[in-house]
């Protein structure tokens, strides 16, 4: 069983900037969707080995793959790649690649330094200005490859956007089986891109809403394993997991404070659900709301000095912020409909949520005072929003209807405009992101 | 006709078992039933008829037993709500007046009361009117003289549907309140 958990990996990865770039011309504004997404070239990465070529030609892969789900970028074919460079740290034909209408170019190399080491080096280029943009090394281990890649594309993210990119990092989610009056579930990890899908616990109670700390060392998680509903938390490293007090009644809706020492979570006591901090360390809980209406889905704002929550309190489902210590209890969502299920942006900027309105579920975004309220999605049944670690991207649940119905999840960016589907080894739900891997 | 045989025979000792502990219990059918009582289906939240005297002259399961548990609360100890509601409505009240009675002729059977949603809210949400329900159920049940300590109660939200169709009409028969029977203590 342990095996099964050593998921956190020990790699030594560091990143080096390498004769470095001048200022960059090509600059990609995030904030305006994928309209017409930037064409990007990623040749495989050479090398002087098969092995290398055969690591090179994954790496890109990889990378192709990340830059093209961003939605900002278009992951040209390399079938249609003129130049064959045989050496990165000569300047590429610029004028090949703009034949192609390629904006950007990543030219890479896999060194092998020995058996158990080997470096990632790339240079991006700006092909229309004609010059590099940035000189990135990365070195780990072989068998952390695919970790390399997503680092490798996060560099280039943030090159070309100004912007953290969100491509090393991974998700918790709930796997999901049977049909919904037999429905089995289990709780599963993966890279954000769906890769390296495993599962975290080996019994098949019910187990729902994981969500990562701060670390990504550690999910808490809501399980029916001793009959009542009690929440969990998993430390994924050493599989340890640890029942969180037990209390008269259920406790549920849990997430991680930002530095990792406190979950905000609800307790219901005699069928009303009530928001409450538990510190971590001591285990003593205070209460935050103290009315007959529920109180549940408490996320904390990045700089933990505020909660926002969900709260039937005004007579329908409704978006609530207040101070971490309970006070000054606000609505912010005035928009037609129910809402629930908000989650604090790591960016701090924005409140993701769901609303409920004529019978179809939507993912929405709106500022921490109410404004500015977007909907980015409607189908039968989405749900469960978790943002990226950019807070540039919503992955959340989508049902559909009837026979034959799924439960999948999804990604959507914050224009809205970049809706897929997240690649799952089985129906799946309840995903949540972790932060970037350290 | 196998499973129904057994099914008498663990009902006969089970009934046996409640007459040693309690006083006043029904009185053992002796004769064989020939049909085991089906649990209702009901297509809507429409329950059946109810009918409030035990029918001894029918086929009817062993006094004490789960199934009779189930066939002296109308079928099923179910009891269903609106959306987002979680009043009791004047036949859940009629129905769970049913399952108080039977309980208090049983005392040494307790009951964990689910608390169920249909599929058209939000998960966290839906455990909190989960445990709404199954608050209002188990109140009832302790305002008719039923030890709170006999009664506890569990929110799945909507996690264990009965009903898989898309439909109000199975969205309503998710909406309940489950009075899941057991021996000993619960809480």
């Amino acid at each position: 069983m342990k095996l099964f958990f050593r998921l956190i990996l020990t790699l030594t990865l560091s990143i080096i900037a390498w004769p470095l770039a001048a200022q960059a011309q090509l600059e990609i504004d995030i904030t305006k969707g994928n309209l017409e997404p930037t064409p990007i070239a990623v040749p495989d990465f050479i090398s002087q080995s098969d092995s290398g070529r055969a690591m090179g030609a994954q790496v890109a892969e990889v990378i192709r793959a990340d830059l093209e789900r961003s939605g900002l970028f278009e992951s040209l074919s390399p079938a249609g790649f003129l130049e064959v460079q045989t050496n990165i740290d000569y300047e590429p034909t610029y004028s090949d690649w703009r034949i192609i209408k390629a904006e950007a170019l990543v030219s890479g190399r896999i060194v092998e330094e020995n058996a158990n080491r080997i470096r990632v080096e790339f240079r991006l280029w700006d092909v229309f200005a004609g010059k590099q943009l940035a000189g990135i090394r990365l070195a780990a281990t072989p068998e952390n490859w695919r970790r390399t890649a997503h680092k490798a594309s996060d560099a280039i993210y943030k090159a070309l956007t100004g912007e953290e990119g969100y491509f090393d990092s991974r998700m918790v989610f709930i796997d999901e089986k049977g049909s919904k009056v037999e429905r089995v579930r289990r709780l599963g990890i993966m890279d954000q891109d769906g890769a390296n899908p495993q599962y975290l616990l080996a019994g098949s109670d019910l187990v729902l809403t994981p969500r990562f700390s701060p670390s990504s060392q550690k999910i808490v998680f809501l399980s029916y394993e001793n009959t009542y509903p009690r929440l969990y938390i998993l430390d994924i490293e050493s599989g340890r997991r640890e029942l969180l007090g037990d209390f008269p009644g259920m406790t549920y809706s849990p997430t991680f404070s930002p530095d990792g020492n406190q979950l905000v979570m609800s307790m219901e006591r005699r069928g009303d659900s009530d928001i409450y901090v538990m510190d971590l360390n001591s285990r003593s809980t205070s209460r935050l709301t103290n009315d007959p209406a529920i109180d549940v889905s408490g996320s904390f704002s990045p700089d933990g000095r505020r909660i926002v929550f969900n709260s039937d309190r005004g007579g329908s489902p409704q978006l609530y912020v207040m101070n971490a210590d309970g006070s000054g209890q606000n609505r912010i969502s005035f928009g037609e409909g129910r809402y629930n299920a908000p989650v604090w942006s790591p960016r701090g900027d924005k409140i993701a949520f769901v609303r409920t309105l004529r019978g179809k579920f939507s993912i929405g975004v709106m500022d921490p005072d109410g404004k500015n309220e977007r909907i980015l999605t409607e189908s039968y049944l989405d749900e469960s929003p978790t943002w990226s670690p950019n807070g540039r991207v919503i992955a959340f649940t989508r049902e559909t209807r009837g026979r034959g119905a799924r439960s999948e999840i999804w990604s959507v960016d914050l224009t809205g405009q970049n809706l897929r589907r997240v690649e799952t080894p089985g129906e799946a739900s309840d995903p949540a992101w972790s932060p970037l891997l350290p | 006709m196998k499973p129904l045989k057994f099914l008498l025979l663990g009902g006969v000792v089970l009934g046996l078992t409640a007459c040693a502990s309690k006083p006043k219990p029904a009185p053992v059918q002796e004769r064989p039933v020939t049909q085991a009582p089906q649990p209702a289906q009901p297509e809507t939240v429409q329950q059946p008829p109810v009918t409030t005297t035990p029918n001894v002259g029918q086929d009817q399961p062993t006094p004490g037993s789960i199934e009779d548990f189930a066939y002296q609360s109308g079928g099923e100890p179910r009891v269903y709500f609106g959306y987002d509601q979680y009043t009791l409505s004047n036949e859940a009240r009629n129905k769970l007046m049913q399952q108080a009675n039977w309980l208090s002729n049983y005392s040494n059977m307790s009951a964990i009361i689910e608390g169920h949603a249909d599929e058209r809210g939000t998960r966290e949400y839906n455990l909190a009117l989960g445990a709404r329900r199954a608050e209002a159920v188990r109140a009832f049940l302790v305002a008719q003289g039923i030890a709170p300590n006999r009664l506890s109660t569990v929110s799945y939200g909507k996690e264990r549907p009965i009903d898989a169709r898309a439909n109000e009409e199975g969205w309503a028969r998710n909406r309940n309140g489950f009075t899941n029977l057991t021996s000993g203590g619960v809480s």
